[in-house]
């Protein structure tokens, strides 16, 4: 399963090699063109059928290949690690997790104080990140610096799985976004009236740079990010809302912090998904950020959104979807994919 | 202008959601300008040719007010049919208490807040609500992603004005003026109503892009330090328009910032210097986009900015006007 291999692939931001060699073995047959650009980004170009120009002609869709992990920044005398976050990692998470240093793969666990030592004011404390520490099994610096070297990045070590149900949920880490680029491989598999330009970002977590970039040169009319995001669905105390759903579908962005999307692209999806009966939800605005906040201030400006696969415990070790929500996000933007060309997207000019 | 000014301030128009502002401000300048068009996020841009005068070099200028208004957008709905909200650029939860808001059908809500564990506890917008007067959730029309503005009626106090969103329709309302009375000019003059300022000067940048200025100027608003007990700053209503010195953002084009200045002496306009502390604007965005835009800014002293009722005095609006008829009447001295 192509989730499987792209969830268990090593692809912290900046080193997205591995991932992006897995996408182009996949998507090569099926595009007219690609090619990586200077940071990094994979573009893939698959010509529209129509060769009429029409309003939209030129459509991007992006997906970020990068996940959130660490780097390695000083190696200890007794031969443990000393890391920094690479994108946003809540410290709470980090503690006795299993991580994958280097293009090695060397494994190590984050050590974590046993309970019995504990004091009782450091049970309500968090850890910082500056003082924990990766174990990987050596006993001096010189053992450890012939298995890694000072910013060597680390990804954590988790395996992927099927927990099935009526759901079909599955675990595995960096569903964000993952989850999108599956989304985005399944599309290039069909045919579009349109020039579809499918870009699989990098850096999107330490700030939607790779989309930036590739915005820049694909100069596209419309954008559409596609993300694994939020999803804190668990029962809460309160009647608020949670930002997304597992199993009600693709989570449609009307507003983040870092977009707000077309109406008429938001009005497009739902109709869409109305008509042809695929559930949907909207993820509860004003919630996180993503490649379209780079993409849509492009240039002269791209109208564009958000569609989402709901994703359980983002930025940790180990995320949860639903199979039918990503099957549901690829019905849904084929659908909506389908119609895209006709929108008009002039606004009214009157005088 | 007051007619104006009440018509754009009372206009329906948070970040995202202008076009009830922008087709006000066309029917205002239609006629009056070259060319119109409006960009993929929704930015208005107008052309004013310049007619050419011999020895005097031909700028290509950018004017920029800003047409969104701060607001809430629905984020979720309860099983009661009461709205939660996310804000939608910098509102205070403040002035949210015992508000009003309007979403665009003209439908009214009214802010209420959970019952705070202590009296004194500072309100958060996590513990507020909406409620349109839905019996229950079945009646209610309302969805997640509708957007709300402050309902207040502009006033006319006399010499002072106030109103919701003067942050920007002042702006607007003053570069509409500008252009019904500017005889001419030797430059082109790009009148740019722009997006989605309160959420990070976005409808700025991609406009900037597009224009591609050799200068650039925007009209804001600005906070002042002329009620009691304010925060010291050397702007008080009535003092002139402000020509903006730096603020968080930005450092103003000392050239543009001059011939401002001198231009105000010699037309014998009031005028203020403005050191902003907290907040930037459009010309921040504007000033870095392709290779660079000298860039500055009139901003109009406003009392109460990103409250419900904004205050603004009128002598400032106007001279600010001539100001800026002054500068596109003449020659770019930067």
């Amino acid at each position: 399963m192509l989730l499987k291999e792209l969830s268990e692939a090593f692809g912290v931001s900046g080193h997205e090699g591995a991932v992006r060699q897995l996408i182009l073995d996949e998507i090569k047959d099926l595009v007219d063109e690609h090619h990586v650009d200077a940071l990094g980004n994979l573009i893939a170009l698959k010509r529209g059928s129509l060769k009429a120009r029409r309003k939209v002609s030129k459509v991007m869709l992006a997906a970020h290949m990068d996940e959130v992990g660490l780097m390695i920044m000083h190696i200890e005398k007794q031969g443990s690690l000393r890391f920094r976050p690479v994108g946003g990692i809540d410290a709470r998470v980090l503690l006795a997790t299993k991580v994958l240093i280097g293009d090695d793969k060397v494994p190590g666990v984050i050590g974590v104080k046993p309970i019995h030592l504990l004091e009782p004011k450091e049970r309500e404390q968090v850890m910082r990140v500056q003082d924990m520490n990766i174990d990987i099994g050596a006993s001096s610096k010189e053992e450890a610096e012939r298995l890694v070297k000072i910013s060597d990045y680390a990804a954590f070590d988790t395996s992927f799985s099927e927990l099935g149900g009526a759901l079909h949920t599955v675990k595995g880490k960096a569903f964000d976004d993952r989850a999108g680029c599956v989304v985005l491989v399944e599309l290039l598999r069909e045919s579009y009236p349109f020039d579809f330009y499918g870009a699989f970002t990098v850096q999107e977590e330490v700030g939607l740079r790779g989309a930036r970039v590739a915005a820049y040169s694909i100069a596209p009319d419309i954008a559409f990010a596609l993300e694994g995001t939020i999803c804190d669905d668990l029962p809460k105390k309160r009647d608020i809302s949670p930002t997304t759903t597992l199993g009600a579908g693709p989570a449609i962005t009307i507003m983040d912090r870092s977009v707000i999307a077309d109406r008429r692209l938001v009005d497009l999806l739902v109709d869409t998904a109305e008509k042809n009966g695929i559930p949907y939800q909207f993820k509860q605005p004003g919630l996180g950020g993503t490649d379209a906040g780079a993409i849509h201030l492009s240039r002269e400006g791209v109208p564009s959104t958000v569609v989402s696969v709901p994703s359980r415990y983002i930025h940790s070790p180990v995320c949860m979807l639903s199979l039918n929500d990503l099957d549901n996000t690829v019905r849904l933007m084929r659908e909506a994919l389908g119609k895209v060309h006709e929108l008009d997207l002039s606004r009214p000019q009157g005088f | 202008m007051k007619e104006l000014i009440k018509e754009l301030t009372e206009a329906f128009g948070p970040s995202g959601s202008e076009d009830v502002v922008r087709e006000a401000i066309k029917k205002h300048i239609a006629g009056r300008v070259d060319k119109m068009r409006t960009d993929p996020l929704g930015n208005l841009i107008a052309l004013k040719k310049g007619q050419a005068e011999s020895g005097v070099e031909a700028r290509k200028i950018m004017l920029a007010a800003h047409m969104d208004e701060i607001g809430v957008i629905i984020s979720h709905v309860d099983e009661k049919g009461f709205l939660r909200f996310a804000r939608v650029g910098g509102v205070y939860p403040l002035t949210l208490l015992g508000s009003r808001v309007v979403f665009a059908d003209g439908s009214t809500g009214v802010i209420g807040r959970e019952k705070p564990d202590k009296p004194t506890d500072f309100p958060t917008i996590d513990k507020m609500f909406i409620d349109v007067g839905a019996p229950d959730k079945e009646h209610l029309t309302r969805k997640v992603g509708d957007v709300a503005s402050f309902v207040r009626p502009f006033v006319d106090l006399g010499k002072r004005l106030t109103a919701k969103a003067f942050d920007d329709r002042i702006g607007c309302a003053i570069l509409i003026q500008t252009l019904l009375e500017l005889k001419t000019t030797p430059h082109d003059v790009y009148f740019v109503f722009t997006v989605q300022e309160e959420v990070g000067l976005r409808g700025a940048l991609t406009s900037a892009f597009g224009v591609e200025p050799d200068v650039a100027i925007a009209l804001d608003v600005t906070t002042t330090g002329d009620t009691p007990e304010a925060h010291p700053m050397a702007v008080s209503l009535g003092a002139g328009p402000a020509i903006k010195v730096k603020d968080r953002g930005m450092l103003a084009h000392p050239g543009v910032k001059n011939w401002m200045a001198n231009t105000a002496e010699r037309l014998g306009l009031p005028y203020q210097f403005e050191v902003l502390e907290r907040g930037t604007t459009d010309a921040m965005a504007i000033q870095t986009s392709r290779a660079g835009v000298a860039a500055g800014v009139i901003s109009i002293p406003c009392r109460y900015v990103h409250s419900p009722s904004e205050m603004v005095d009128y002598d400032d609006v106007q001279n600010a006007v001539k100001l800026l008829v002054g500068l596109l009447s003449g020659p770019v001295e930067i």
